[in-house]
């Protein structure tokens, strides 16, 4: 997994609340079998026509919005558990989801895949809205050592695992840690089937 | 005095380990692998040059992009093919038992897990996939994962896991006639909102939850991912117990008796403790439908879609808004009699032989309306078959409905039963998201009761006028 400590880059706005993963990338997008080439659809049908045109309304296919940051409105990944989400965001190019509110798995999918989501107040979410609007060329820091984000003369504090802030920051993976302490997985298992609960 | 919640007992039975500071090592019983979110684990895998650490507790199933007619011919979209292909493949080379397109136990994950009695209570499930927690009816811990999770469960049979906060939904008293779990579900979703559970794992209790059978019991737990809760559970009793006693992978016997022995103990303590509790009257609840573009945008039958002055915040409205003119629906008018085009019975949701006959029971004797196309998909192969065994199959033709082939079908649409753009479709399934049903699908999330009686009269009508 690709490393992250800090990430300073101008930023994509989509200001839509409850933003479900089969808005993210659709469900007929998802028969691919390896990771690859899930950005191109991202925001599919909000982002192109049906005839596969770009809209021009919708902020991705805006030219003055561009960067590593997406800030999205309010609960943002809700629904579906399917990783390719995650996948799309991750290959468009964000590194970083800023919203005031998360689904809890597409959390999880989204951190599993080198990409920070930045959970903000409901008034720094509308605020940061505020100045990307006005100034679109302004740069969001996000330092995930110290756990800030800044634009523009603002800053707030996000909370993260320290777990999975290690594992980011040092680009770890869940699966490396697990399969170091397979021993005590198995004695688990032996311990489980004395108790005889394991049916 | 032991003060635990039933979800703190079943979580702390399977923590291996805990992290300072971190998540908790969590065993996992069994996992389900679909062909859709599984590829890309397999192929972590074999990057990593590990096998599958516990084959014999990985069930596979083809289900999400599987077609629901002509199942015995090669599946024709090629991408599809490849995808299910490749799952037969991972699943030969890894040892895992696959129920493969056409297999007498093959249909929809949620499904087959509870009917070949592989999902049992105090045990933890997990799948690629986020209605996992209908399992949870059946008073364990199970819940939908991300393909990177599923390759963690495939190579170590763990997860990493922060525990989430603990909630309890009680749902007391009497039911209205014709008022079905479905209903009960979007009402709470209605009044909790979709982030309303975001962080928790939800017990539903009350005498109202203990009164439904095993069926009407997944339809609630499958819904607890539309509040964002990671999953629910209902503790088990008599009723699971009865259930599960006798289905092919369950214990038999002496074995049985001694589970049942350990299920009994798994309940609350009366003073266990929860981060936050809701208390409904099952009174309160009528036969309920979703207007809007999320699971939480439902009312009752009765009532009309609500106006943007009910909202106070600017996001609300805007979102209100949105939905209305993505549904191209008026505020403030009434939902009942209004035109639909499709409807779908089926999914985990209400895939199950009590929804079919449900649906058979107001069919029975009636005619299909002109103006709609019926799909009614069977969740499984031994549903279908049931559903043959009963007849069931014949009333719906005898209306002019040809009962489909196992499947998720029109829930998730990955396959090519796809609601038109524009096109109203009353559907038994659990979103109602913008396209998912198909590009420009507009979704009424609904019973199988309301939907049958949309079928019959091709609009939004209460089913109660239909029932004997």
């Amino acid at each position: 997994m690709e490393k992250l400590v800090k990430i300073k880059s101008t930023c994509v706005p989509v200001n839509i609340e409850n933003i479900d993963t089969d808005q993210i990338i659709p469900a007929r997008f998802l028969k691919a079998t390896d990771k690859k080439g899930f950005g191109d659809n991202l925001f599919r049908d909000w982002r192109f026509d049906k005839e596969g045109n770009p809209k021009p309304d919708f902020p991705l296919n805006n030219p003055k919005y561009k960067g590593e940051i997406l800030v999205a409105g309010k609960n943002f990944g809700s629904g579906s558990s399917r990783e390719h989400a995650a996948w799309a965001v991750a290959g468009y190019g964000f590194r970083v989801v800023i919203s005031s509110y998360f689904a809890d798995i597409f959390k999880n999918n989204a951190m599993n895949n080198g990409v920070l989501p930045v959970q903000v107040s409901e008034v720094f979410l509308k605020s940061l809205f505020e100045k990307i609007e006005d100034k679109p060329d302004l740069e969001i820091e996000v330092d995930l050592e110290k756990q800030i984000v800044k634009m523009g003369g603002m800053a707030e504090h996000f909370e993260i695992n320290e777990y999975k802030k290690e594992c980011l920051l040092n680009g770890y993976d869940d699966i490396d840690y697990l399969l170091n302490i397979k021993n005590e997985i198995e004695e688990f298992e032996k311990n489980r089937a004395k108790l005889q609960i394991v049916l | 005095m032991s003060k635990k919640t039933l979800f703190d007992k079943i979580w702390e039975a399977h923590v291996v380990k805990e992290i300072p500071n971190g998540p908790s090592v969590l065993y996992i019983d069994k996992q389900f692998i679909h062909e859709v979110t599984s590829p890309q684990a397999f192929d972590g895998l074999r990057k990593r040059g590990i096998s599958v650490f516990r084959p014999e507790q990985t069930i596979a199933t083809a289900d999400h992009n599987t077609p629901t007619i002509n199942q015995h011919l090669p599946v024709k979209d090629e991408l599809s093919r490849n995808q299910l292909d490749k799952l037969g493949q991972n699943c030969k080379e890894f040892g895992i038992e696959l129920y493969a397109l056409g297999h007498p136990k093959n249909g929809v994950v949620h499904i087959i897990g509870p009917e070949l009695g592989i999902t049992l209570p105090g045990s933890t499930y997990v799948c690629g996939d986020s209605h996992t927690a209908t399992h949870g009816a059946f008073g364990s811990i199970a819940f939908g994962i991300g393909t990177s999770e599923v390759e963690m469960v495939l190579a170590t049979q763990c997860l990493m896991q922060n525990k989430p906060k603990r909630m309890r939904i009680n749902v007391n008293g009497k039911l209205k006639k014709g008022v079905t779990a479905k209903d009960i579900i979007l009402y709470l979703i209605s009044k909790l909102t979709t982030g309303g559970g975001t962080g928790y794992f939800i017990e539903y209790a009350g005498d109202t939850i203990r009164s439904l059978s095993m069926e009407e019991r997944m339809t609630i737990c499958n819904m607890s991912i539309e509040m964002g809760a990671r999953g629910g559970l209902i503790a088990p009793d008599d009723t699971t117990f009865e259930y599960i006693k006798g289905r092919e992978f369950a214990p038999k016997g002496k074995a049985f008796d001694k589970a049942v022995e350990y299920w009994k103990t798994l309940y609350s303590d009366a003073d266990a403790e929860f981060e936050k509790e809701y208390n409904f009257d099952a009174a309160d609840i009528d036969t309920m439908i979703t207007y809007g573009t999320n699971p939480g945008m439902g009312i009752k039958i009765t009532d009309k879609i609500p106006s943007v002055n009910e909202f106070e915040s600017e996001s609300e409205k805007n979102g209100l808004q949105k939905s209305l003119k993505y549904m191209d629906f008026k505020e403030s008018e009434p939902i009942m009699g209004k035109k639909i085009d499709y409807v779908f019975i089926g999914s985990c949701t209400n895939g199950r032989i009590e929804d079919l006959r449900a649906a058979a029971e107001i069919i029975k004797g009636r005619k299909k309306a002109d103006n709609v196309t019926v799909w009614i998909v069977p969740g499984s192969k031994m549903v279908e078959k049931q559903a043959i065994e009963e007849g069931l199959d014949k009333i719906f033709k005898e209306a002019g409905i040809e009962m489909r082939q196992p499947g998720c079908s029109a829930c998730l649409a990955m396959n090519d039963d796809k609601i038109p753009a524009g096109k109203y479709s009353v559907s038994t399934s659990n979103r109602n998201f913008e396209g998912r049903q198909g590009p420009g699908a507009r979704t009424l999330l609904a019973s199988p009761v309301l939907a049958a009686a949309a079928a019959v009269t091709g609009k939004i009508v209460d089913p109660k006028e239909f029932l004997s």
